[in-house]
């Protein structure tokens, strides 16, 4: 048995036939081939898979692709508008948040809605709402300090 | 041009796909007509199979076939290697029982692979695996070290009695023994050095894909060294002819050792795929990661120093039980004796050595190389037994260390312990570390800790490793069943621009920039027309990977070695074209010129030349490229010190890292950013080991009790804090670039560091790692009661 979903992803629309089982990040994956969100565990620990959901951040791996159904959905192939990197994308780079890459497209999708609801966050604050999302190369020190100059960008 | 070169904090070719989410991992990559593989798993730590019905499996919806360890052996596959053979006391090989890539008649830990189901859909697949009946007869199991060499302990293998896999030891015994009965003093210590699970970000995966119109097997995987993978898949395991078999590893979320190895899955989905004829996809879940991703550490240790009433080290004796799981692992027999034991001189002049190491089989998940291998597990016996030494004899820790460094003038250093240390500048990077750290203000800061009622310590650790193991035929005398060299090539296009092929492996620590800076600096050629290509056994010559932090000192080593003979061929073009001698020929930074005259010509005409070789010496082949293969005269020793300090809250036992300093020695650096990037790393996986991490066994059942991250504590942002690191840079003596490897330092030098800062606070060595608010608790009630006792 199969059921139709639509969500809106990166602005486009999109409709498929999935097992009702089927999770947003396995919508994400498998049905549309958008590979940037990434699962690095079963148990919703490590935030790889995070995308925002009209908005706001959520793991992808939490919820069902049914549950999204109308929703809007943005992904880290989204984020970068008419070819210009998003501010934080740029940060994370400028300041080498990231070695191996897995858990940035979910970190820098975090950051995004962290910074969006904190425009000017402490240290402190980033570490505690990056508690989230498992890095396991970095050791977050840059992580840190790119968020929080992702943020200031953001701000303008 | 210049801010480009080597010693610049270039920013990262490889990050743009990877903020953009377009990186290539195992997991992104779908081939026609795939299929995919899930894996039924043992329940039990120990039991015999008595029986496998998978009738009703296979006739399920989706299911293509469903194959067990008996169809394996039918097609006389060979069981996974151990790739280096470790000698005991007697000269006897160790003892390596066979590994099924599907177990036959037992499973030995809780995970073992049982059957195999190939299906249209991972869920169909998972569905069918419900419906596979195993009939178990379920033994009494043993996991931890101590039990398992114990009289009457279960026994995992038949053919390793006492569980025993080698009583192996190093070192001069008599030495050792005559410099103890001299001693003044006689420091002893039990350590546990905690079993870890390397949880790289990225789970492993594999696609195997057969072509039968070529009869070509392509492999797709999570691997550090993608041609190990293929001489061992080839030439051991499977049987295929090397030149048909292509492995590639694409991007690699991340490996910490965990992906050097062969695993039993990827070599199921090859196998399977040839048999099918149809691509075959796995991917682990995390749970499957935590159960069968090769573990790291799990030493149980005795120590004693011994010490003249000075406080200088006269020798040093270590007796270690290492666990090496239920299988011995592609490389395990090498981690607690040759990557170990080589190390326990430290940065110390300890005249006589002497280690013994009983390596176990246990009914757990394989332990193998993690984030420094064995060489972790060495510095925190040196380091811990130390400052253990510095408090008996009420030594400063950092005076004591002083007193006993080989000092500047000793280089080449020759240590009881067959190694000849490079290089180093030990007491400078102490200094460094001490003032960076204030340590001289550490009393003050306690006496503040103190007022609001908190404990506060400070812990040194004066660490040393070995990298970029070699050379090949010493490596190979010691049982190494592989060389350790590496490969290069350099092919430059008619445009000028440039293709590296490198054998070493990237996953993470950002060799597309650091070796495109090496190749910008010698060869003149921007960056960005640079492209470093390495992980595809068909594109690369063969190379040997990635770990021991050996990439840089090895596989830089052997692109400088292909820059030198590119600008050896650019200099005979050079001549030609400007009609001089190829001895008057000056090259500097991809200008070639006629000493003496302003005569010149740059690279890339010497590279459009060389292709289009119209006007071109007579007796010259066309073309500009050259390979070249790196054998390192010595291992490398980075060096360095880190001071940790902690503040604890008495009252619940938690511990906060409240300053960590970081002074390491790298030798000359290319990339400081990138170097600094994965010594904060290293850290952070130091940390977590010394505070959070730990796996744990039920001693009963041998359940892992730890299988997910709900369960394993993995560092996360708010547990960790900023680091300050400094460097210093005294170059590797035997290498063309003067480096020695930064990848596995923070990991060395972090646990102990950070344990004699907790000890220092609690004022007792016993705890151990990991040393969770729990534990840190129930030292200080431990405390208490004593004290309310006496």
């Amino acid at each position: 048995m199969t059921i139709s979903v639509t969500i809106t992803v990166n602005g486009q629309q999109e409709t498929r036939d999935v097992e009702p089982r089927t999770l947003l990040v396995q919508f994400l994956r498998e049905s549309l081939q958008l590979t940037g969100t990434h699962v690095g565990c079963d148990t919703s620990q490590c935030g790889a898979c995070v995308v925002h959901i009209d908005g706001k951040s959520v793991k992808s791996c939490t919820i069902l692709a049914a549950q999204a159904q109308g929703a809007k959905v943005t992904t880290i192939e989204g984020l970068a508008k008419d070819g210009k990197l998003h501010p934080m994308q740029e940060a994370f780079r400028e300041h080498h948040a990231l070695q191996c890459g897995f858990c940035t497209p979910g970190m820098i999708m975090s950051a995004v809605d962290l910074a969006q609801r904190n425009p000017n966050p402490s240290e402190e604050t980033v570490r505690h709402e990056l508690e989230g999302n498992l890095c396991r190369c970095t050791g977050y020190h840059n992580i840190v300090k790119a968020v929080m100059a992702g943020a200031q960008a953001m701000r303008g | 041009m210049t801010n480009q070169g080597i010693g610049q904090a270039v920013r990262r070719k490889e990050d743009f796909r990877f903020i953009t989410g377009q990186g290539h991992y195992t997991d992104d990559i779908n081939r026609p007509g795939q299929l995919y593989a899930v894996f039924l798993r043992s329940p039990h730590a120990f039991a015999k199979i008595k029986s496998i019905n998978t009738d009703a499996a296979r006739k399920m919806p989706g299911v293509v076939a469903v194959y067990t360890g008996k169809d394996v052996a039918a097609d006389k596959v060979g069981g996974l290697i151990c790739g280096w053979t470790v000698k005991d006391k007697q000269g006897n090989p160790h003892k390596a029982p066979r590994h099924d890539i599907i177990a036959i008649d037992h499973v030995r830990h809780v995970g073992d692979q049982v059957a195999v189901v190939i299906a249209r859909s991972t869920s169909e697949a998972r569905d069918a695996c419900e419906a596979i009946e195993v009939d178990y007869e379920v033994l009494a199991p043993v996991v931890d070290v101590r039990s398992a060499l114990k009289p009457g302990a279960p026994q995992v293998h038949a053919d390793a009695p006492g569980n025993l896999c080698y009583d192996w030891e190093f070192g001069d015994k008599a030495s050792t023994e005559k410099a103890f009965a001299s001693a003044a003093h006689v420091t002893k210590i039990e350590l546990v050095n905690n079993r870890l699970s390397p949880n790289p970000m990225e789970p492993r995966s594999a696609i195997g894909e057969y072509d039968p119109g070529t009869d070509t097997t392509t492999v797709y995987t999570t691997s550090q060294n993608p041609h190990v993978l293929r001489l061992i898949l080839c030439a051991f395991v499977l049987g295929l002819p090397e030149q048909k078999v292509r492995v590639i590893a694409p991007d690699v979320g991340g490996g910490f050792g965990s992906k050097i190895f062969n695993y039993p899955e990827e070599t199921v989905c090859v196998w399977a795929a040839r048999k099918i004829k149809k691509p075959v996809k796995w991917t682990s879940d995390r749970t499957e990661a935590f159960l069968t991703d090769a573990h790291g550490r799990d030493h149980v240790t005795h120590a004693e120093l011994a010490l003249d009433k000075n406080g200088k080290f006269l020798g040093l004796r270590v007796a270690t039980m290492a666990n090496m799981g239920a299988y011995l692992s592609t490389f395990a027999s090498a981690v607690p004796t040759y990557l170990y034991a080589l190390l326990l001189a430290g940065q110390y002049t300890t005249p006589a050595i002497y280690a013994e190491v009983k390596a176990v089989f246990t009914n757990t998940t394989p332990v193998d190389a993690y984030r420094g291998a064995g060489r972790p597990e060495a510095t925190y016996v040196v380091e811990r037994i130390v400052e253990a030494a510095a408090r008996e004899l009420k030594i400063d820790p950092a005076e004591i260390r002083r007193r006993n460094f080989v000092p500047v003038d000793a280089f080449p250093y020759q240590t009881p312990v067959a190694c000849v240390y490079d290089s180093g500048q030990y007491a400078k990077a102490l200094d460094e570390a001490m003032k960076m750290a204030d340590y001289a203000n550490f009393p003050k800061r306690k006496a503040e800790s103190a007022k609001k009622g908190k404990l506060r310590g400070i812990g040194i650790c004066a660490y040393i490793e070995a990298c970029g193991i070699a050379p090949s035929a010493v490596v190979g005398s010691l049982g190494a069943g592989v060389g350790l060299w590496e490969s290069a090539q350099i092919r430059f296009n008619a445009t000028g621009s440039v293709f590296v092929y490198t054998g070493s492996h990237s996953h993470g620590q950002g060799h597309e920039t650091t070796f495109a800076q090496i190749v910008s600096d010698k060869l003149g050629v921007p960056m960005e027309n640079i492209e470093v290509v390495h992980g595809d056994t068909a594109l690369v010559p063969m190379g040997m990977g990635t770990y021991g932090s050996r990439s840089l000192a090895v596989g830089g080593s052997a692109i400088i070695r292909a820059t030198e003979k590119i600008i050896d061929k650019g200099k005979k073009i050079a001549a030609h074209l400007m009609e001089a001698s190829v001895d008057d020929v000056a090259y500097d930074k991809g200008i070639f010129s006629v000493k003496g005259t302003d005569k010149q010509v740059p690279m890339a005409q010497i590279a459009f030349t060389a292709y289009v070789p119209h006007n071109y010496p007579a007796d010259l082949e066309p073309g500009l490229e050259a390979s070249a293969f790196y054998d390192p005269a010595n291992f490398t020793f980075p060096a360095g010190v880190h001071i940790a300090e902690v503040e604890i809250d008495s009252a619940t036992g938690v511990t906060t890292v409240a300053n960590w300093v970081a002074v390491d020695d790298f030798g000359n650096v290319i990339n400081p950013m990138i170097v600094e990037g994965q010594v904060h790393g290293g850290i952070a996986q130091g940390i977590g080991q010394a505070m959070l991490e730990g796996v744990v066994y039920d001693p009963k059942s041998g359940q892992l009790l730890t299988a997910s991250f709900n369960d394993y504590c993995m560092p996360r942002a708010d547990d960790l804090p900023s680091y300050k690191v400094g460097m210093i840079e005294t170059p590797c003596p035997h290498n063309p670039l003067g480096v020695k490897g930064c990848g596995e330092a923070g990991a060395i030098a972090a646990p102990a560091a950070l344990m004699n800062a907790i000890t220092d606070a609690l004022g007792t060595e016993e705890i151990n790692m990991p040393a969770t608010p729990q534990n840190v608790w129930h030292v200080i009630q431990r405390q208490n009661l004593a004290a309310a006792a006496e």
